[in-house]
């Protein structure tokens, strides 16, 4: 049984057959060039069903959208660089592929160094049309190809790539990663002692450190937002040079939230504040998505047992503070909450 | 063209006749004069249609070298020592895709002790990770076999990693015989990969194997090694053809016909080791030298029928099994197994310790009447070593050793 309650999905997340007042805008009502690709029937479907991921899982799904939307993009003209993970892992169990695309996958921290090479073959061979996109979980992203990926954006190679974000190595088994927020309860970060969960540090912020490379456009995006997702990486697509999409994708069976939440957590993360979504170009933050409605981060916390010690057997006031101080930080900085008309619907 | 030109700068002309697509740089001693060198061709155009990429690292490089030759282009790059160990994963991960990856080697010692100098510790560590290793006894060989390592690598979609003594060769400025391009051409054909990222022709590339079938896996690549010591004579033959060199192939001979005793060793050690057998023959009976240029895979048959008259088999070694001896030693009894003959290990050459004519013939002499141990460290200085484990005996904080043993150096100097 869970430690902590999760709150009441089925009474929030009530099946409403007519989309007013909610802010999911139903393809149905939006012009045809602003339908998604996944609404389309001539998707790639570029990680095709079958495959083994968990139930709900954010990174299956952030994946589909992010690679079809590439897909549409490049004509279909893509290469696949994958590093080790669970997206490698579950979509591969051979003779079973999941993958509708060249696909490579070589190890866990040499992806965008491979896609590097791939792209460096496709302009010796003149293949100008044909792109390349490199994906990893944030393990594989911000600590072991942390120095790949850096040399990767420093030359601008022309490479999209792709870091799924779900907070901690997952394949392994749950261990911390250093984008493992403060408190999470991880396999190598236990919720025991008397600061249970990861530490406080001064954390990783790896779309600013891509940011700081001046490379051409970097984003935010999250499973929750899937049309700003597949836009973002529709605009990267038609770049060239380095770009870098992260992509908040909740893990229910790492983070203990329900397999039917995973939209849902990934909302009240970015509508906490405590995952901003916003696009840079070549340095500068051109554009970020405000909140629509905020909530305070025990909201989003509540909905996930790794963060369960937080409130049991008592409420720690002070690390929910700390926790209630970052989301704050970042909508100040990211500029999250607008003017009032602005975030009504 | 024979040109009076460093050995690094002789391998970057070969290699850039084999017309590669893309070339990965690091910088790491001896090695980085041969990416430089490459790199002048590429920027000053005389390499054409070739991505010269600096990367961050030799993980990186080789990472770099695996996406390129799996997206179907003919890919090199070149390290040594400390950048051979950083690349590792990356290593293994080239041979075990099957990528037709060439790599030079700059054989150079492993720190620590940090250590700039030659021997053969580096490429040895890697002598199961699945890549075809020759070894390259002059500079002339070294700039060849290159040219062979890419058709050898393509033809059985297998890297090869072509290794030439740091320094030694890699510094050494003597006459090569740099091909025509059209010569190169005829003897290389241009890449087909047996594998290949094609958007019009989508497979996945890396996928997990389970218990079901790695040992398949790892059977069929073993077996390409196996085909390989009957590709690489081929190879040797052919280029002998197309050239009139006699380049490569598995090994060479000098005077090891009727020999009783034969030594074997690998690299540039040969040339010194051939002098001292000839100046020893004036002395009493014939010793042969064999010079194994295909180390992996280790040519066990063709071995045992070479040395199949020798009674007395010494193999000099730029390595060390720490704990254990000699490498290519170990691998030579294994292969001669059941003949009646004694194989005695001479690890020497260490860390760049010149490995002399005089020290060669006084150890042969040793050999020759019966009186050298099964391992014997050439030129080990006695007095230092004993000083210092009877500092260690004197209690367990005696310092770092390898500083312990400098601070000898500076009192006794290296003769006593
Ligand atoms: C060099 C190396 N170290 C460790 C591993 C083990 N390993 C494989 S996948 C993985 C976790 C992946 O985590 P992440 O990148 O966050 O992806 P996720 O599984 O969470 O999607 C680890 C630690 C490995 N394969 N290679
Ligand atoms: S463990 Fe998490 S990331 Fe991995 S497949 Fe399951 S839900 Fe997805
Ligand atoms: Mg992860």
């Amino acid at each position: 049984m869970h430690e902590t309650k999760l709150q009441n999905l089925s009474e929030q997340q009530k099946v409403k057959f007519y989309q007013k007042g909610t802010f999911t805008v139903g393809n149905r009502l939006v012009d045809a060039e602003t339908r998604s690709v996944q609404a389309s029937d001539a998707r790639s479907n570029a990680i095709t069903s079958g495959h083994r991921a968990c139930q709900g899982c954010g990174e299956a799904l952030g994946a589909r959208y992010a690679l079809d939307a590439a897909m549409r993009a490049a004509r279909n003209q893509l290469i696949a660089v994958n590093a080790t993970g669970c997206l490698e892992v579950f979509s591969t169990p051979y003779p079973e592929t999941s993958w509708q695309l060249p696909w490579m996958h070589s190890l866990f921290g040499n992806a965008p160094a491979v896609a590097t090479g791939v792209a460096a073959a496709m302009r010796v061979k003149g293949r100008k049309d044909v792109r390349v996109v490199a994906q990893g979980g944030d393990g594989g992203t911000t600590d072991i190809g942390f120095g790949c990926l850096s040399g990767m954006f420093e030359r601008n190679d022309d490479v999209l790539y792709v870091c799924y974000d779900n907070e901690a190595y997952m394949n392994t088994g749950v261990q911390r990663s250093s984008a493992t927020p403060p408190a999470a309860r991880t396999a190598t970060t236990p919720a025991v002692g008397d600061k249970p969960g990861n530490v406080f540090g001064t954390g990783k912020n790896v779309p600013l450190i891509a940011l700081a490379h001046n490379i051409p456009y970097v984003a935010t995006a999250s499973v929750a937002n899937l049309h700003d997702l597949e836009r973002k990486v529709t605009k990267a697509m038609e770049m060239e040079g380095s770009r870098y999409i992260h992509i908040f994708v909740p893990c229910p069976l790492g983070w203990g939230s329900a397999a039917e939440a995973t939209i849902h957590v990934a909302r009240l993360a970015s509508e906490s504040g405590l995952f901003p979504l916003w696009e840079a170009e070549h340095g500068e933050i051109i554009a970020t998505l405000p909140i629509r409605r905020k909530v305070q981060v025990e909201a989003y916390l509540k909905t996930q047992r790794r963060f369960a010690h937080l409130f049991k057997p008592e409420r720690d006031e002070v690390r929910i503070a700390a926790l209630q101080r970052m989301a704050d930080h970042n909508i100040k900085r990211f500029n999250l909450v607008r003017e009032e008309k602005e975030t009504a619907i | 063209m024979l040109k009076q030109i460093e050995g690094s700068r002789g391998v970057a002309e070969a290699v850039a006749l084999c017309r590669p697509e893309v070339i990965c740089a690091y910088p790491i001693s001896p090695q980085t004069h041969i990416v430089e060198a490459c790199g002048e061709l590429v920027k000053s155009g005389e390499l054409e249609n070739c991505e010269y990429i600096n990367v961050e690292s030799e993980f990186a490089a080789l990472s770099v070298a695996i996406g390129a030759s799996a997206a179907g282009a003919r890919s090199y790059t070149a390290t040594a020592s400390q950048g051979l160990l950083f690349m590792a994963e990356a290593v293994y991960n080239a041979a075990g895709l099957g990528l037709p990856i060439v790599m030079t080697i700059g054989n150079r010692a492993i720190g620590a002790p940090i250590n700039i100098w030659n021997d053969h510790s580096d490429a040895m560590s890697m002598r199961d990770a699945g890549w075809i290793q020759l070894y390259a006894e002059t500079n002339q060989e070294a700039a060849d076999l290159h040219i062979q390592a890419f058709r050898l690598a393509e033809r059985l979609s297998c890297p090869v990693m072509v290794c030439m003594d740091g320094f030694i060769l890699t510094h050494a400025y003597e006459g090569i015989d740099i091909p025509d391009q059209a010569e190169v051409d005829a003897f290389l054909p241009p890449f087909v990969p047996q594998q290949v990222l094609d958007p019009a022709d989508p497979y996945s590339i890396g996928a997990m194997v389970g218990p079901e079938a790695f040992t398949e896996v790892r059977y069929l690549a073993h077996d390409k090694q196996i085909q390989a010591l009957e590709v690489i004579p081929e190879i040797q033959s052919a280029f002998e053809e197309q050239f009139g060199r006699d380049s490569g192939g598995l090994f060479h001979t000098h005077h090891c016909d009727g020999a009783a005793t034969i030594v074997v060793t690998m690299g540039s050690l040969a040339g010194t080791l051939k002098d001292a057998v000839d100046e020893l023959a004036e002395e009493g009976p014939r010793v042969g030298v064999l010079t194994l240029s295909c180390y992996r895979p280790f040519p066990k048959a063709e071995l045992r029928e070479a040395l199949k008259k020798a009674k007395r088999i010494i193999v000099v070694e730029k390595c060390l099994a720490t704990g254990f001896g000699g490498i290519v030693s170990t691998d030579l009894r294994m292969a001669l197994q059941g003949m009646e003959l004694i194989v005695k290990t001479v690890v020497a050459g260490l860390g760049g310790r010149p490995v002399t004519r005089p020290a060669l013939k006084s150890m042969l002499r040793r050999a020759l009447k019966g009186e050298l141990a099964d391992l014997h460290f050439l030129d080990l200085n006695r007095g230092m070593v004993d000083r210092e484990l009877a500092n260690q005996r004197k209690g367990i904080a005696t310092g770092p050793t390898a500083e312990n043993l400098l601070k000898d150096v500076a009192i006794h100097g290296t003769g006593a």
